[in-house]
Order: structure tokens, then sequence, then C-alpha cells
């Protein structure tokens, strides 16, 4: 294989130049050098790169000729186009945000005495697999807050500044209450001084109920009066809505409230053990009697990060966690080779640290950055298992992009080879700008 | 005629193969069920892809073992692909080296395989394959008159696995119908726990739900005619079927998490959900294989339980099932005795003793399942009135077998919002026609 290869290079017939051992062998030794590096390339990239391309022009099964119909099929699929969407929202945000990042991290960190083991921590994820990555912030970006580590933060400080009532969560009984956790459930119908008003509640855990609740009451309204109950209206099998049966157990310690007719709190309770309430020396009038919003303290239900809406966003910065690191060293590697003459000339001028860091240190960056940029924006384009392993079945199709859909199409059922060659093609030619760009700087830092 | 067709396929495979009288492939072809007293002089190393990893991965090698005590010269290399198996198998047919033996557990796929050319025709077992298993498996396994499958592992899709302690403090019992269904799980809501855990990260429990209504709603009829794509998508009966559907998933309140945390849930954590000390759900809706994806220290039958899949509209025992199906590719006399051994009683026998297993062998006994929930699901399965295949598996992958796509995709849009019965509807054709078009 490697000697055809060899022999192919064109040679002229030695009738010509006459015989000249020597060049020949020259020739041969060059071949010999080149031919390993020719095999590999072809074999590994040219080959297959070719054999896309064809493949690309090729239907499901590859016996059927569509010409550019699976081309066509790319970019009419919802699914696909987002995926192109995708990846430019990527490219767009993500080089630049690491780049920033890198820089800030190593600009900040460039005079403390710890910046070793500071810039060790940010480097570390860069040592883990994007899958693994993926799946550590998978697990850590769920929306139930006692599996995910980010929720538990955010509804850890959320539950600083929250209320804290006896219950978490609960429903109306019946159709005769109305109202939601927030608002508080109210009874619809109007009370009078020497009226009872019950108040049943449903969906609440057994375990929630609070403590030294007893079998709930009803009490007997005196004169003036207007009493009720708050009670968990359930017993096992259900019970009948808005009775108070044996086995049900009052609510303890709910806000009760008693709103006039245009809906303004006239006066408040507490329930007692039993549930039961009363308001004593009420007006005359008519009242409306309501289960007051402190009675609950809604738990942090979690954010949805996982969800369509946030999943990009979310996989972006798990991405970014794991690229922060190189960035910041790159461009650490670049700051300590400014000359610091540069930097003292210029604070000796008159310049701020701002003007410093705007006019000197960035421009002498600049070769540094767009590497790491360019290096970002072709990672970027090929960004595939990460998505894979933080975005769930449900919200794939909303993260997508051109290496999952490449591969989502090709294997994971469909097998469509045709229209994922196809799509490798397309990406294979977003990326030949970004090694174009990357070429040549390599030719201009070499001349 | 069998001999003579089992003897051509042995020639044919003979070529790069040790050499083997022809006898005794022979002999095993026409001896069926009596294969205890087959000499044991087939020789050779048999590959094979499956999707059985872990627990599953050791029991499978358990039947493996007793296949290696009737044939010591035979070696049998079993590489678990698990979930992606489809793509291990694709890209090895598509790369011309596929292994001899696989389990694919879509028949979509089968059928493409087999449409390929890849798959080699199971004819030299196919009167032991007729002798053990009910018509309904043999017919899934015949495509254009060849027989190129079996279901060797069988799942029932029509159960539904609940909490006691949950249904206890409710006061509710096992619902045998739909409307009893609906009415146990208002009471559970209000008893102040969720009814049901949900999977929605995994669209195919979601499929799995759906074509349980649609079968027992719809009839055998229409459920075959759907899967075929003889009816549309759009039909009427599938705009019910998912009205029926909302039931369960239409109210937010009612399913752990909510929609949004439903949708988050893969199927491990909706079975925790509901086989756990402190339950978060009662009920979890899928098939018998339920109790093994997670470790529990509840006691099956006295914490957790098992009901299958309410009646609808009065439809009689009725199971949609599942199975990984065995396939050759390459033609060998120790693949064929692989084959004819996994189609036998003892095979499936000895997977049964050790749990997590149904088989749809019907000369298999009951007493061979090692616990009562098991045998309860497994023998449903010959029980049932009627036995469809779970048509997600049946359709073309593209459409009902790939995550984030399709069928999947569509239900589990449906379930973020189930008042769209007819946008889903429309959205199933669309994808169906597509995914079906591809396939001819």
């Amino acid at each position: 294989m490697a000697l055809a290869d060899a022999s192919s290079v064109p040679a002229p017939p030695p009738g010509l130049d006459g015989p000249d051992p020597g060049r020949w062998r020259r020739r041969l030794t060059t071949a010999a050098f080149l031919a390993p590096a020719v095999v590999m390339l072809g074999v590994w990239v040219v080959y297959p790169t070719i054999r896309t391309i064809v493949r690309s022009l090729f239907g499901r099964d590859g016996s059927e000729w569509v010409g550019l119909g699976n081309y066509e099929t790319l970019f009419t699929t919802d699914t696909l186009v987002t995926a192109i969407q995708n990846n430019a929202i990527w490219v767009a945000v993500v080089p630049a945000l690491v780049a920033a990042i890198g820089m800030v991290f190593a600009v900040l960190t460039e005079r403390i005495s710890w910046k070793v083991g500071f810039r060790t921590a940010v480097f570390m994820p860069m040592a883990i697999s994007m899958f693994a990555a993926g799946v550590i912030w998978h697990i850590m970006d769920e929306k139930d807050p006692e599996r995910g580590a980010v929720n538990a933060a955010i509804g850890a400080i959320k539950d600083v500044f929250g209320s804290s009532g006896v219950l978490s969560r609960a429903q109306p009984s019946s159709d005769a209450i109305t109202g939601s956790i927030s608002e508080g459930f109210v009874l619809q119908a109007t009370v009078r001084p020497g009226d009872g008003a019950l108040l049943g509640l449903t969906a609440i855990p057994p375990a929630e109920v609070p403590e030294g609740a007893e079998q709930a009451a009803t009490p007997q309204a005196a004169g003036g009066e207007i009493v009720g109950t708050v009670w968990r209206d359930f017993k096992p099998g259900g019970g009948e809505p808005g009775v108070v049966e044996a086995e049900e157990l009052g609510i303890p310690g709910a806000t009760v409230q008693l709103r006039d007719t245009s809906g303004d709190t006239v006066a408040t309770t507490k329930t007692d053990a039993d549930g039961s309430f009363a308001f004593t020396d009420v007006a005359d009038g008519e009242y409306q009697v309501a289960v007051a919003p402190e009675t609950f303290a809604a738990p942090f239900e979690g954010v949805s990060w996982l969800g369509p809406d946030l999943i990009t966003p979310a996989v972006m910065i798990a991405y970014i966690w794991v690229w922060a690191g190189f960035a910041m060293v790159v461009i650490a590697a670049g700051l300590s080779a400014i000359p610091r003459d540069v930097l003292e000339a210029a604070r000796t001028d008159g310049a701020t640290e701002w003007q410093v860091f705007r006019r000197v240190t960035v421009p002498l960056l600049a070769p540094v950055l767009s590497v790491v940029f360019v290096t970002m924006i072709i990672n970027v384009l090929k960004v595939f298992d990460i998505i894979l392993s933080v975005a769930p079945g449900s919200s794939q199709d909303d993260a997508n992009v051109i290496a999952l859909a490449m591969w989502r199409t090709s294997f994971s059922g469909v097998n469509d080879f045709g229209l994922g060659s196809a799509i490798a093609v397309l990406l294979f030619v977003l990326v030949i700008p970004a090694l174009a760009l990357n070429i040549r700087r390599f030719k201009r830092e070499e001349s | 005629m069998l001999v003579l067709l089992a003897g051509v396929a042995l020639i044919a495979a003979g070529c790069g193969d040790d050499d083997d009288d022809g006898g005794s492939t022979g002999t095993a072809t026409s001896g069926g069920a009596t294969q205890a007293e087959e000499p044991s002089d087939v020789s050779g190393t048999v590959s094979m892809v499956g999707i059985w990893t872990g627990d599953e991965q050791e029991s499978f090698q358990a039947v493996l073992d007793g296949f290696k005590e009737r044939y010591p010269d035979v070696t049998v290399n079993y590489n678990p692909a698990g979930d992606n198996t489809p793509t291990v198998l694709s890209t090895a047919v598509e790369g011309g080296n596929p292994p001899d033996l696989a389990t694919i557990a879509q028949p979509g796929l089968i059928r493409q395989f087999a449409e390929q050319g890849a798959l080699q025709p199971l004819t030299f077992a196919k009167e032991e394959i007729e002798a053990n298993f009910p018509q309904d498996i043999v017919d899934l396994g015949t495509i254009d008159g060849e027989l190129y499958s079996f279901v060797f592992k069988a799942a029932n899709k029509s159960t539904v696995w609940f909490n006691v302690k949950a249904f206890e403090d409710a006061g509710v019992e096992a619902p045998q119908t739909w409307d009893e269904l609906t009415s146990a799980a208002d009471t559970i809501k209000a008893s102040g726990l969720p009814a049901y855990s949900i999977a929605g990260a995994d669209g195919w429990t979601l499929t799995d739900l759906f074509e349980n209504i649609y079968l027992r709603q719809a009839g055998p009829e229409k459920y075959d005619q759907l899967t075929n794509h003889e009816i549309k998508w759009t039909d009427q009966s599938v705009k019910d079927a998912l009205t029926t559907m909302a039931d369960v998933i239409g109210d937010s309140d009612n399913m752990v998490g909510g929609t949004s945390g439903a949708l988050e849930t893969d199927f491990p954590t909706s079975v925790t959900n509901v086989l756990s000390e402190s339950p978060k759900g009662a009920m979890v809706i899928e098939g018998d294989f339920v109790p093994g994806v997670v470790t529990t220290d509840l006691e099956p039958g006295t914490d957790y339980d098992v009901f299958a899949f309410p009646s609808i509209d009065g439809s009689g025992p009725t199971v949609v099932g599942g199975g990984d199906s065995v396939v050759m590719f390459k033609d060998s006399p120790a693949a064929q005795a692989l084959v004819e051994y996994l189609a036998s009683p003892e095979a499936a026998e000895i997977w049964a003793s050790r749990g997590g297993f149904s088989s749809a062998n019907t000369q298999l006994s009951p007493d061979a399942y090692s616990d009562d929930l098991t045998r309860t699901t497994a023998t449903a399965i010959a029980e049932a009135e009627t036995f469809r295949f779970d048509m997600s598996d049946l359709a073309p992958a593209a459409f009902g077998g790939t995550p984030g796509q399709g069928e999947w995709k569509i239900l589990q849009d449906f379930l973020a919002d189930p008042t769209k019965v007819d946008q889903t509807a429309q959205k199933l054709e669309r994808s169906a026609a597509r995914a079906y078009r591809d396939q001819e």
C-alpha cells in the first residue's frame, strides 16, 4: 500500500533527463518518509471525507441516488433547522464567554499568592471527560431541589426570605370553596354573625398535618360570633367532601380571615388543635370566611433547568465550566509573556489600571486571545457529547446542535446514513473557515 | 423438505467453518423439544450482540452456561450493547461485519435488516419455534413468508405498579376498570399524594400508555391497522385515546413534580418515586420490568404490588407486550445450535428461575418463575384474550423508537400540554407518514 502510493509520485521518463541514480534515490527517500503520513491521512481523513460526501447524495440505505435531496431535507426539517440555529447561538455566545471568563480569571489571579491553587481548581474540569461533566451537570440541574444541587441552593436562599406556614400545600375539598394557595381559599357562601363556616381542605399529606392536631370539631356559634372549622377533609376512601367526619383531623395554627363583601379583611384569627376558630363581637352584616395565604409556605419547586426553555443556557454553563480553565491557562501564559516595562511605562505616563488593561494588556494579548477564540469556535461547532448527557430525552430537540443531529439521524434508531452524511458535510463546510483562519495564522507566525 | 433446507443452509455456511456432518443439525431440526439427546459434536465460535447488560447480562450468561454444558466445543462471545444495540448493529451491518447472532427489541429494525438482506432466515428451527411459541409470536417474526426471529425475553407492558401503603392511606383498592382508576386517582390525590409517577423524560413510557389505552378502546383490528399505518393518526380513534390519556396526564397536581417535573423524570426515578418507604407518588404505569430497575427495601406483594392495566369500555384481558428477539446475521452450525437452544423451554427456565424474566414459550411451566408477582405478570401474557406487540416497537424506528423524535417526542409535547389533542394527532400523522414512506 505504502509503495503504491509512493510510486504514484509523478516522475519524468528517465530518457529525458538522462540517468541520474542520485536523484532517484532522493525521491525514493522523500517518498519513504512521506508515505506513513500520506497513508494515514488517506485512510483516516481523505477517504472517509470523500465517502461521506458521496454517501450524502444517496438515500437512506445507500442504493438510491437522491442528488441534493438530503440537503433539501436538512434545511426544511424543524429539528434540523433548530440544530443549525442553536449552533449559531453557541458560536455567537460561548467562545466569547469562555475567552472573557478565562481572561478575567487570568488577570485577577496574576498577582495573588495562591494563584496556583486557584488556577488548578479552575483547570480541573478539563481533566474530566465531556460526557462525565454532562452527567454531573444533569444531576446538579435536576428540578427537584432534593436532587438538584443548583435548585437546592436557590431553595436555601429563598427559604431565608420565605414565609413560614403550617402547610406546604392543599386544595379545597369541594366546589363550595375557591381560590389558591397564593390568594387563600374562600368559602363562597356568605355568613352572618351566628353562622358556622366549614373550610375543608384536601391533598394534604398525612405527614404534613401539624403536630397536636385533634379530631376536627364543629363549634356552636353564640350571638355575635362567626365560628367554623379548618380541617383535613379526607379519610381513607375519600369520605364525604364538606362534612366533618370521624377520623378527620383539624388543622391547628391555620390563619383564618374574615372578609367583608368588598373583599377586605376585617379580622383574622388562628385555629385551635381541633381546627375550630371563632370571630367574636362581629357587627351585623354579610361576610366571607377564607383560609389566609399565610397558612401556607409553598415549598420551592425548583427551576426547570432541563426543560425546553432553559436547556441550552444550562448546557452552555456546563460547557463553559469545562473550558474556562483552558482559556485561563493559555491567556495566563500570554500574560506572563507581556514585557513588564511596557506596563510600567504606561503607569508612569499616568494611565489608570483600566486604561492599562484596555489599551496595553488586551492589544498585546490579541494573538493569544485569537488562538483561544478560534479553538473554541471549532470546538463549539463540534459540540455533541455534553448535550447528549445534560439534556433529557424530552428536551433534546430543543437543545439540538448539528453534531448531535448528525448522530441522532445516522444512528440511534433512525439509521438514515444519507441524511446523516449530509449533516456531516454541512458541519465540515462550517468548520472550514475556522480552520483556514488557523492555518493562515500558523503561516504568518512561521514567516 | 425442512431437513433439505437445513442441509442447504449448512452447506452454504460450512465453507469457512469446521467440518461437520450435516446429519447432526438435521436431527436437531426435526428434534424440536427433544434437544437433550442431541449429540454435541458442533464446534466453533458464535459472536452475539445483545441489549442485556448488568444483572440481565449475568442471567443470560447463566443461560449460555447451560448451552456450554450441551455444546462444550462452542464458544459464545456475548457483547452487551445496551440501548445502543440498534446503533452498534446498524454500523456493523453498514460496515459489512455483523455478529453471528443478535437480540433486538425493535421488530421494525428487524424488518429493516431483513429487507436489506442482512438477516438469515431461521428456517432450520421453524418447526421447533412453531411448536414452542404462540402463533402471534411466529407471525411477528415472519417477514414475507420467512421466519427471521422469535421473542426470547418477553415483556408484559400492561401492568400498573403501586405502593400498597399509599393505597391504604387513601383507602382505595386496585382498580379493574378505567373509571375505577380515575376515581381512585382522585381519592389518592385528596389523601395528599400525587397518584401517578410519570417518566416523561423517556418518551417510550408515554407510547406504552397510549398503546394500552388504544388497544382497549379502539380494539385489536384498529390497532393492527394503525400499526401498519393503514389508518391515519388523525383518525377519531386516536383522538379518543389521547383524550382518555389526558385523564392520567392532564392533571398537573396529580403527577409527581407536576407537568414540568414529569417531563424531566426518567424511568428509574419514576419507579423509585413509587417503590420507596416514603413514596412521592402512588402508581407507576409500566411493564413487568418495573421492580428490576431499582433496588428497594420494600417487600414485593406486601409493600408494593401490581394490577393489570384496567379495562376500558368493557375490554377483555388484554396485553400489550414487548420483547427482545433473537436474529441471525451469519449462518453456521454453532449459531444454529444456539438459536435452537434459545428457543427451547430449558433455556427459558434457567433465566425464569433467576427472576426478572418472562417467556413467551408456551412449553415453560409457570412453576419455573421464582416469585408470585412475576408469575402473575408472565402468565397474563399466555392468558390474554388479545395480545399485541408494542406498536411503537413495530413502527419504523424513526417514528416509534428514537429519543427526541417522532412519537416519543410528540407524546412528550402532549404531556406538556394535554389539551392539544387535535394538534398532537396531526403531528403524529405527519411524522408517521414520513417515517413509513422512508421505510418503503
